[in-house]
């Protein structure tokens, strides 16, 4: 086995920034006043917040430090299961940076803007010829806006049917945003239990499917990383009681090129961009999150919507049916330029390729370790793969252990106690751009591990310990919570 | 495909192991009624150049260029970036991180963000910041639903016309599919929310105001705070031009509960609107209410101090429907630059900057009354101001524009009685000589 890749550095101690700095330093130029110096009436005006003084250099340093801290996709394999954390091409970011584009201010006149409705136009285009739907909006900030989107535009297909209903279905496979999205639309989530096989059941569904249930909420390929062979006939259920099928698209990544989810019977559907379509997660945000619908549908997307007159693009603002706004603006419209660009880097082939490497490489990594870890449900997978610490019980050894172990060789630990179908997951995706040779080190980490937890288990209890941070004590942090400093 | 680095050769051997006899091969349990036929429809992929030269081809149809001085705000706002923000915030340690879920290796992300909360909490005079919401629209939507949240015998919410019309529009998107009712209420003929009718409308859960308003008018927060207190009401007060604080008094300082807005102001770019910064703050009491992730700080064990995620019970991938929302993201990186922005402009430095904004919108506010345009509201103002202008405008705009002047927003579409008035932006951007070239062409 080859050497992994962690390893300790000379890494840096930082304080917090107001441990730093000195009144009277500035970390930035400001223009000298070429106006008279004017001030608010006295009732008004305030002193100013308490925030620390540092030259330009000062802040450099720290945030450089900082990020030292810190472990990107760039800096190595984040097998992080439903998180998709595939390579940041570093074009994209550039082309979002272009000047007239990150200079574009949102509330001039389309004829002043004609280059960046353009961008929002075409990607409307690719989207929808993606995923199989008839059209799409940009405007959802993330994935989970992008779902209280979807579920408006339920509740607002039922209005205009003269009906208001009050449940809706969740696999227990589905993220937890789902029922959270559901319920900000008055719809009480109805749990769906998912079959021996890790998917949705016909008669489960055709059991409690109603008039009084608003639709489904699926996600396929499933949090299981499994492709919900029975979707189809799901949909036939839902749509003859009246209701309508959501699509989580979370898993796209999977399946591009491969379905048409409005064959699968899907109504509705959101994707998450920073998943798929390669755009960083910035430690946390800002996704992106469009929702694409079939052409029953259309009409209550939000407003404004791209359109093209001839060679002119435009904001219709004019649709009555339309369920509003989910954005002061048209969405993460940075992020959305990151998307447009890699979908043009890869066009059709490449990303039909990319869902299939990255299917192999789940289905390669799920052979190889199915020995050593428990695989509770032994089924080609998609993108992932979920395993569990059942093996290891015996063992006294935890999927928590196994994952700070990880730390420890230099790789980010997979997702780890989701989804909670399974008891102690391990959820491995390892994305298309990841190298067999890269692969084949981690699976051989991974079994190392599972070799120190019968011969040396304190190693796993104490790790990780090449880390800047030994294991932190959440309970603490939330028994008292200090939030501000 | 330079992103795919798969050779056919390691294909077949992975292939061999996983006992598929081809790529198509792995995807046989999905149905045939499901799969896409043909090739999704794209244009051909292009090499990076091709890229390249294909986005100069749009930008080129942008009218408005970076050569244009800007002076429209409405919520976004040009500002200064230092070039060291955008060199810390492409550092991919950052950039390329996820949601530090493994707190371990994310100590960066955690320790930034923290120092995030405490700047915004300070800035706003608040005691606690959440790690940010998506945007201004979807702060304030989440505000007024935390104010239901803890005034829930309550059904109604109020809501100033001053506040940003896109952001009110938010507000009744989220509301449409619930019980609860939205009331606006009315701007005086001092630019201000006229608050003299509150008590009419019955028992409110919260009420929201904007100041500076959209029409750049600074509200009186105080007297508002006190007004809608003896209702009752959850206090929430929203804002676009966190700058402002700089200079005039923070929400806190006014009695605000929840305070909550847009922070593009604050080191981001316009980029046509986002990615923003959804900011989001509120006093003590209220934490456990408050939508968003929360970084806290703890110790390791080894008694260092660390930050974790913290809190996670309020949130829906603990709670499911029960969740203070549905909100999973932050703005993150966003957040960051946000922090980093502030940390550059330090107190002295934010002082000065929010100063000078303010005295330009005032020189501009002099010039052009001497000019013969009316300044439609009396009250303060910090950056941005409303304009009536004695004649048609719309000429002397297209001029301006063929000039590199961008000069001003028609606010007519969202407030149809102000329908003859421009709402104009001056932040530091905008030279002196830039605003006489305005007042020039006014004069003429």
């Amino acid at each position: 086995m080859k050497t992994a890749p962690g390893a300790s550095g000379l890494i840096m101690n930082e304080p917090l920034l107001w441990e730093k700095g000195k009144k009277g330093r500035k970390g930035m130029s400001i223009p000298a006043a070429d106006v008279p110096l004017a001030t608010p009436e006295a009732a008004l005006a305030g002193a100013g917040p308490d925030f620390p003084d540092l030259s330009e250099i000062d802040v450099i340093r720290h945030y450089t430090r900082l990020s030292q801290w810190n472990f990107g996709v760039d800096t190595g394999l984040y097998p992080l299961g439903s998180c998709t954390m595939k390579y940041n091409p570093k074009t994209n970011e550039k082309q979002a940076a272009t000047p007239a584009i990150a200079a574009a201010h949102p509330m001039l006149d389309d004829e002043y803007v004609q280059g960046t409705l353009r961008i929002m136009y075409e990607l409307q285009q690719y989207l929808i010829n993606i995923t199989g739907m008839a059209a799409a909006t940009l405007q959802p900030s993330a994935g989970a806006q992008g779902e209280l989107t979807g579920m408006l535009i339920f509740d607002a297909y039922h209005k205009s049917k003269g009906s208001k209903r009050n449940k809706i279905l969740i696999p227990d496979t589905a993220h937890g945003t789902n029922p959270a999205s559901a319920a900000l639309c008055g719809y009480k989530p109805v749990p769906v239990a998912s079959n021996a096989e890790g998917m949705l059941d016909v008669e489960t569904v055709k059991a409690l499917m109603d008039e009084e249930t608003a639709g489904i909420m699926v996600t396929n390929p499933n949090t299981l990383g499994l492709f919900e062979e029975n979707i189809r006939a799901v949909a036939e259920i839902v749509h003859a009681k009246g209701g309508l099928v959501y699509g989580d698209g979370a898993n796209m990544n999977a399946i591009m090129g491969i379905v048409d989810l409005s064959k699968c019977g899907v109504d509705v559907m959101h994707l998450n961009l920073h998943k798929t379509f390669s755009t960083p997660h910035g430690g946390g945000g800002p996704g992106a999150g469009p929702v694409c619908v079939v052409e029953k549908l259309a009409r209550f997307l939000p407003i404004p919507h791209v359109k093209k007159d001839g060679d002119t693009y435009r904001l219709d603002w004019d649709n009555p049916d339309s369920i509003g706004r989910v954005h002061g603006y048209h969405g993460n419209y940075g992020v959305l330029v990151k998307a447009y660009s890699y979908i043009l880097s890869m066009g059709a082939a490449n990303l039909k390729k990319a869902s299939q490497l990255a299917v192999l490489n789940a289905n390669y990594i799920k052979e190889r370790l199915k020995g050593a870890l428990h695989l509770p449900y032994d089924r080609p997978c998609m993108h992932e793969c979920v395993f569990s610490d059942e093996k290891q019980h015996e063992l006294k050894v935890a999927t928590l252990d196994i994952a700070k172990r990880l730390i420890d060789y230099g790789y980010h630990p997979p997702t780890v106690y989701f989804p909670l179908v399974v008891h102690g997951a391990i959820m491995i995706e390892p994305t298309e751009t990841e190298c067999k040779e890269d692969i084949d080190q981690f699976i051989d980490t991974i079994l190392l591990i599972l070799q120190e937890a019968k011969e040396n288990p304190q190693l796993l209890y104490d790790a990780p310990v090449m880390a800047k941070r030994k294991r932190l004590d959440e309970t603490l942090a939330a028994r008292k919570p200090c939030l501000c400093g | 495909m330079r992103y795919l680095p798969h050779t056919e050769e390691e294909i077949a051997e992975m292939l061999a192991t996983v006992g598929s006899d081809s790529l198509e091969g792995l995807f046989d349990t999905i149905p045939a009624d499901c799969r896409m036929t043909g090739e999704i429809e794209l244009p051909p992929a292009m090499t990076e150049w091709q890229l390249d030269d294909h986005m100069a081809g749009i930008s080129a149809q942008m009218k408005v260029t970076t050569c244009h001085k800007v002076m429209v705000g409405a919520g976004i706002y040009h500002h200064f970036v230092p070039e060291s923000i955008r060199t810390l915030a492409s550092r991919s340690e950052f950039l390329t991180a996820y949601t530090p879920y493994q707190p371990e290796m994310a100590q960066g992300t955690l320790q930034g963000i923290f120092e995030y909360q405490t700047l915004t909490a300070r800035l706003l005079g608040m005691d606690v910041a959440n790690a940010s919401i998506y945007d201004g629209g979807a702060a304030l939507a989440e505000a007024l639903l935390m104010g239901l949240r803890i005034n829930k015998k309550r059904k109604k919410i109020g809501v100033s016309k001053g506040i940003h019309p896109h952001h009110r529009q938010v507000v009744r998107t989220y509301l449409q599919a619930t019980e609860f009712e939205i009331v606006e209420l009315p701007i005086g003929a001092d630019g201000r929310t006229d608050l003299g009718e509150l008590a009419d409308h019955g028992e409110l859960a919260a009420v929201a105001i904007q100041s500076p308003n959209f029409l750049g008018v600074i509200e009186d927060l105080t007297q508002a705070g006190v007004a809608i207190h003896e209702t009752g009401a959850i206090f929430i007060t929203s804002f676009t031009e966190p700058l402002a604080y700089g200079l005039v008094k923070n929400p806190g300082e006014c009695g605000a509960d929840i305070v909550c807005g847009e922070g593009q102001s604050l080191g981001l770019s316009r980029s046509f609107g986002g990615p923003g910064l959804g900011m989001f703050a509120c006093k003590d009491a209220f934490t456990r209410n408050m939508p968003g992730r929360l970084v806290g700080e703890t110790v390791d064990r080894d008694g260092r101090r660390g930050f974790v995620l913290t809190l996670s019970t309020r949130e829906q991938h603990i709670r499911r429907e029960k969740a203070t929302s549905n909100i999973c993201s932050n703005q993150g990186i966003c957040a960051m630059m946000a922090g980093m922005y502030m940390a550059s402009l330090g107190g002295t430095g934010l002082r000065e900057l929010a100063q000078l904004n303010f005295s330009k919108a005032e020189y501009m506010k002099a010039e052009l009354k001497k000019a013969g345009a009316e300044i439609v509201f009396d009250s303060p103002t910090f950056n941005e101001f409303l304009v009536r202008f004695p004649k048609d405008f719309e000429t002397t705009r297209k001029k301006l524009f063929d000039e590199g002047i961008v000069a001003g927003l028609k606010v007519g579409k969202y407030y149809p009685q102000l329908k003859d008035c421009y709402l104009f932006c001056t932040t530091e951007t905008v030279t002196k000589a830039d605003i006489d070239k305005v007042v020039q062409e006014v004069s003429r």
